[in-house]
């Protein structure tokens, strides 16, 4: 056909509810990411508080026990596999593209079928509540024998992470494709923005990490209903080698919810620091450490599980290394900050939060490594407390400041900062008021996963439960916060920041429907 | 600008505060108001106890270092005081300084905690053998050379669950057969489980292990005073999970002998 025809297809944007089905855009299906993601966010979030309430005393008050495991379980799963990873994916799709010069990703249309599969799986999973038997109640980590006793709700768990799987993998295929091939002339690697590196360790990550994961599950399946008896010690088989193969995907799974955050953090902090990003060349190579040694750490979640004393030793050492390059990024990002001339939007509020909560959970995340003290602390509060710092710190928080960041380029218009420093303070403050607490409750002795506890928990449950409802509700400011600027507000211009580095700045915002449609030059 | 000035010194008052809490407060407090790990009463619980406060002051010396670091260009480094950009991007010799100091440390903390590994791992020369089996929901406890068995499950009452009656002081730390261990004699366990996997954990004796079907874990407990010390399973293991405690008796070794009589003649 004719040029003409192209060209004018290419501005318009489709309307109605076919523009977000069929769409093979990169910023439309971005946005699907974020929509969605943030959707889960409150889903899963809202599970943690009938978590908290049923913790606000000892006693059984409002769920029974069973339910109670469902939620536990159904809140990690739909947190990280609905909430972080497609967040993540989310702004891969909507920045990767503009900040390597890329008219769009390299495989559109595997692009939209790999975001159509997350709403199918979840709903299995939120559907699974619902059957016979209820949900998942053994853990997100499903480890049988325990998970072989569950209802049809753990198979349908099975299918959703089988769905999610292809989707990620999908997702990482098209990440490393689109970065592989479209970056723009001059655009070297290591001239590529942090964020994209972090990214494409990430989707490397993935890749191998995520068929891990399907397999273990698909053998569990198999152990539940073909007969098959690979995590069955009465037919030969053997329970621990599931925790094996799951942590083999889980810690890699661990720094595939981080990267990216490290990466987006990476963007903020020099531009509200007005100060070339520190040692770039050791942060590629410590996010590429980092992920390399995620490979060979992963029995430090099972040290219980009665290991020879070499593999102990050899998990902790591995272990404790990881330290060194974590050391550098945190060292990095301070150096950065270090003699800047920084000033405080929300998103900076919340990559400083970010470097410096994710530290805190570092800092414990170092003291589990040390195995003979693990051993006190393992299936405790105190895992719950370090967790929660490093994914809700470190991949949350960081996502928020991505969103702060972003948000003018993507709706055209400024936000609300008053509401934005709401966001952040009560956020923060409640966040700590949350899992601080928690750090003392493992210390003390209170197991993870109990609805119900011994009364010398009592006073810190209090405390927990009550900043969890707050830091569950401050989040619906974001949601008015993203609206509003989605409606109107000061209208932003191309920079948005004083003088921010990166592809993205030099288009128009709102970023057009097509961006790059001739390469730009990169020196 | 006061206000905001004051938010960011009350926030890193707050951090600061919370992470010197455990520092300052002195041991005996902590242990009431539970903020720290219980009183060690095994060698194995007291190394870890140490190791443990070894690796929080060494990690609350480097979060105050950081945080301070932090803090200090927050305040100094100020677009609103007028704080003009340096233009460094990198720097070889911090960059060593904070990949070196950080490995020795590591060196540091890596020598006591393999000490305390081998020392727990060391289960020979065992005075007596314990089988512990955990099953949905409560444990059975088989001393082996000595022909006593039984089962161990929780006492306390559904009412205090549902809270139509106060909950008594033991509130889920209680179980009708209590383990009995002789002071001072070393105790190897050997745990296993019926159905799914469960973990023994009484936290004053030592860390926790699985119980995991089709498998023995070992561990060992010598314990240095008598006394009664509570626990729980520490393993997901279905819907009564929260509901398995352990309670194990130390007593000496006269008493020792006197309840093996009796539970050899209840048998
Ligand atoms: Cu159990």
């Amino acid at each position: 056909m004719t040029t003409t025809v192209a060209d004018h297809h290419h501005d318009e944007v489709p309307k109605g509810i076919t523009r977000w089905l069929f769409t093979t855009n990169h910023k439309d299906i971005g946005t699907l990411y974020l929509w969605f993601s943030f959707t889960m966010f409150l889903i899963g979030g809202a599970m943690a508080l009938v978590i908290r309430a049923e913790l606000f005393q000892p006693g059984l008050q409002v769920v029974d026990p069973h339910f109670y495991n469902q939620m536990v379980t159904v809140h990690a799963l739909i947190m990280i596999f609905g909430a972080v990873m497609p967040g993540f994916v989310g702004f891969a799709n909507w920045m990767i593209p503009m900040m390597i010069g890329a008219p769009d990703m390299a495989l559109p249309r595997l692009n939209n079928w790999s975001f159509w599969l997350l709403p199918f799986a979840t709903s299995l999973l939120i559907l699974s509540l619902f059957v016979p038997g209820g949900g998942p109640a053994a853990g997100w980590t499903i480890y049988p024998p325990l998970s072989v006793q569950g209802g049809m709700g753990v198979d349908l768990t099975i299918f959703t992470i089988h769905i999610l799987g292809m989707s990620s993998i999908l997702g990482a295929i098209n990440i490393i494709a689109t970065i592989m091939n479209m970056r723009a002339p001059g655009m070297t690697l290591m001239k590529m923005p942090l964020f994209v590196w972090t990214w494409v360790i990430t989707a490397f990550l993935l890749i191998a990490a995520m068929p891990v994961l399907a397999g273990a599950v698909t053998m569990l399946l198999t152990d539940r209903h073909f007969g098959t008896a690979f995590f069955d010690p009465a037919g030969g088989g053997d329970p621990v080698m599931f925790q094996h193969i799951f942590w083999f995907f889980g810690h890699p799974e661990v720094y595939i919810l981080i990267l990216p955050a490290f990466g987006i953090i990476s963007q903020v902090i020099p531009t509200f620091a007005r100060k070339p990003l520190f040692g770039y060349t050791s942060m590629v190579f410590a996010a590429a450490a980092i992920a390399f040694l995620s490979f060979i750490v992963w029995a430090h979640h099972m040290y219980t599980v009665g290991m020879p004393l070499s593999g102990e030793l050899f998990f902790m050492y591995s272990t404790m290394l990881i330290a060194i390059p974590t050391g550098v990024k945190i060292f990095n990002w301070m150096a950065t900050m270090w003699r800047g001339s920084m000033s405080f939007e929300t998103p900076m509020l919340y990559a400083i939060a970010t470097v410096a909560l994710f530290t805190v959970g570092g800092l414990t995340g170092l003291m589990m490594a040390i195995t003979p003290a693990d051993f006190q602390y393992h299936d405790t509060y105190f895992i719950v407390a370090h967790f929660h710092y490093v994914i809700f710190c470190g991949s949350v928080l960081g996502m928020f400041a991505g969103v702060y960041y972003w948000l003018p380029k993507w709706t055209g218009h400024m936000y609300n900062e008053t509401l934005g420093k709401w966001h952040f303070w009560l956020t923060i403050i409640a966040f700590n008021v949350t899992f601080f607490p928690q750090h003392f409750l493992g210390f003390a002795g209170m197991p993870r996963r109990i609805p119900d506890y011994a009364l010398q928990f009592a006073e810190f449950n209090v405390v927990s439960s009550i900043g969890g409802f707050v830091l569950g509700y401050s989040q619906l400011i974001l949601l008015v916060v993203v609206i509003k600027a989605i409606r109107g507000g000061k209208k932003a211009s191309a920079e948005v920041w004083d003088n921010p580095e990166g592809l993205e700045w030099s288009v128009a915002s709102p970023a057009p429907y097509h961006t790059f449609a001739t390469a730009p030059e990169v020196r | 600008m006061i206000i905001n000035r004051l938010k960011h010194l009350l926030s890193a008052g707050t951090a600061l505060v919370s992470m010197l809490v455990l520092w300052a407060v002195p041991a005996s407090v902590q242990a009431e108001w539970g903020l720290n790990l219980q009183r060690p009463v095994t060698e194995i619980a007291r190394v870890q106890y140490d190791l443990h406060m070894l690796i929080m002051y060494i990690v609350t010396v480097i979060g105050i270092i950081v945080f301070a670091i932090m803090f200090y260009s927050i305040f100094k480094f100020r677009k609103s005081k007028g704080a003009q950009p340096a233009k460094f991007s990198h720097s070889t010799k911090a960059e060593v300084i904070w990949t070196v100091i950080p490995t020795l440390i590591l060196i540091v903390m890596a020598v006591p905690s393999t000490k305390a590994l081998l020392l727990m791992e060391d289960t020979t020369e065992s005075d007596m053998v314990v089988k512990v089996t955990g099953y949905q929901w409560g444990w059975h406890y088989d001393y082996m050379e000595e022909d006593v068995s039984f089962f161990s499950k929780l006492t306390t009452p559904q009412s205090q669950i549902t809270g139509t009656e106060t909950k008594g002081e033991n509130y889920l730390l209680e179980v009708d057969n209590h383990l009995v261990l002789p002071v001072g004699q070393k105790v190897r366990i050997l745990l296993t489980a019926r159905d799914v996997i469960h973990a023994w954990w009484v936290p004053q004796l030592g860390g926790k292990k699985d119980a995991i079907p089709g498998f023995i874990n070992e561990m060992w407990i010598r314990a240095d005073e008598t006394g009664t010390f509570r626990g729980q399973c520490a393993e997901l293991c279905g819907k009564d999970h929260g509901y398995m405690p352990i309670v194990v008796d130390v007593v000496d070794e006269s008493q020792y002998q006197a309840w093996l009589d009796g539970q050899r003649n209840k048998g």
